[in-house]
């Protein structure tokens, strides 16, 4: 009985352990919405980034149907 | 336009990845913390670089086999564009490794193999420089390039397993199974795959298509 109190003891002292545990994460920017300026600013690169390859595309297209 | 869908698809996977990749939930990790979502943009630099050197390695042999100049050009703009993706691969790996690693460049067998595979691509380009007359520079250096293939598929992918590393998924373990990847995460990391691959595919075209333009422009004026 000793040994199943002392193993209970143990598990509640584990739990208590693990919830303590916490992963620091970017709760805070995700709460204020903060977030989605950074996914704009993102999105606004990215899309700049692929016009731009387009535009090169294009370009190339135009020059090879000079030859 | 018809030609273009794989571009457009490229695109669109792209752009979906930066949305989901900051937005999607990620499993809460210690250590790793909110910098997990580099898995959606660090990896995918990779897989780009392997698939445009595999087509390099393809074009060599094509080369070799059937001795037309332009399987020449697209192996050489492969292992341009695929060395422009190893390099930002390593780049963004030393930023997140500074953040959960301690340190920018932490000894892994990963890193330095890929370092080395790199630098193998690098005297590749090296090589073609050095050599002047166009048959042979294209000839001597598509069977370098048919040799450093394997070498850097052994390097990236098998020696790095043999020993412990930093890396998931390497130190015994069978890749991809391991990875700390939830169903959450793989919806966002297959088609920040996807997507990459094929933006790197895309400008390798396009520098192949100058080339050949530049190629036809030499052959007129000489």
């Amino acid at each position: 009985m000793k040994k199943l109190v002392s193993l209970f003891c143990l598990f509640i002292i584990s739990v208590t352990a693990f919830a303590q545990d916490k992963v620091e994460m970017a709760d805070e920017l995700r709460s204020s919405g903060k977030i989605y300026v950074v996914v704009a600013v993102m999105l606004l690169l990215f899309t700049a980034f692929i016009v731009y390859l387009f535009t090169i595309d294009k370009r190339i297209k135009k020059i090879e149907k000079e030859k | 336009m018809h030609k273009n869908w794989w571009k457009i698809l490229g695109a669109v996977c792209v752009l979906y990845t930066v949305i989901g990749g900051l937005l999607i939930q990620v499993p809460t990790l210690p250590i790793l913390h909110e910098s997990i979502r580099n898995l959606y943009f660090h990896v995918p630099m990779w897989f780009s670089m392997i698939v445009l050197f595999t087509v390099a390695f393809i074009n060599s042999i094509k080369y070799l086999s059937s001795g037309n100049e332009n399987d020449d050009l697209m192996a050489v703009e492969s292992v341009n564009t695929g060395i422009i993706f190893g390099f930002i691969g390593l780049a963004s790996g030393m930023i997140w490794a500074n953040f959960t690693w301690g340190a920018p460049w932490p000894n892994d067998p990963k890193l330095n193999s890929a370092a080395i595979a790199t630098l193998m691509y690098l005297a590749y380009i090296v090589l073609r420089g050095s050599i002047e007359e166009e048959q042979k520079r294209a000839k001597i250096s598509a069977v370098y390039n048919i040799f450093s293939y394997p070498v850097m598929v052994v390097l990236i992918f098998v020696l790095p397993r043999l020993t412990d590393s930093l890396h998931p998924g390497n130190g015994g373990n069978p890749g991809f199974g391991t990875y700390d990847l939830d169903n959450h995460m793989r919806m966002v990391f297959y088609p920040a795959v996807l997507g990459w691959i094929l933006i790197g595919i895309w400008i390798m075209s396009m520098r192949y298509r100058i080339r050949l333009i530049e190629n036809k422009r030499n052959h007129i004026h000489s």
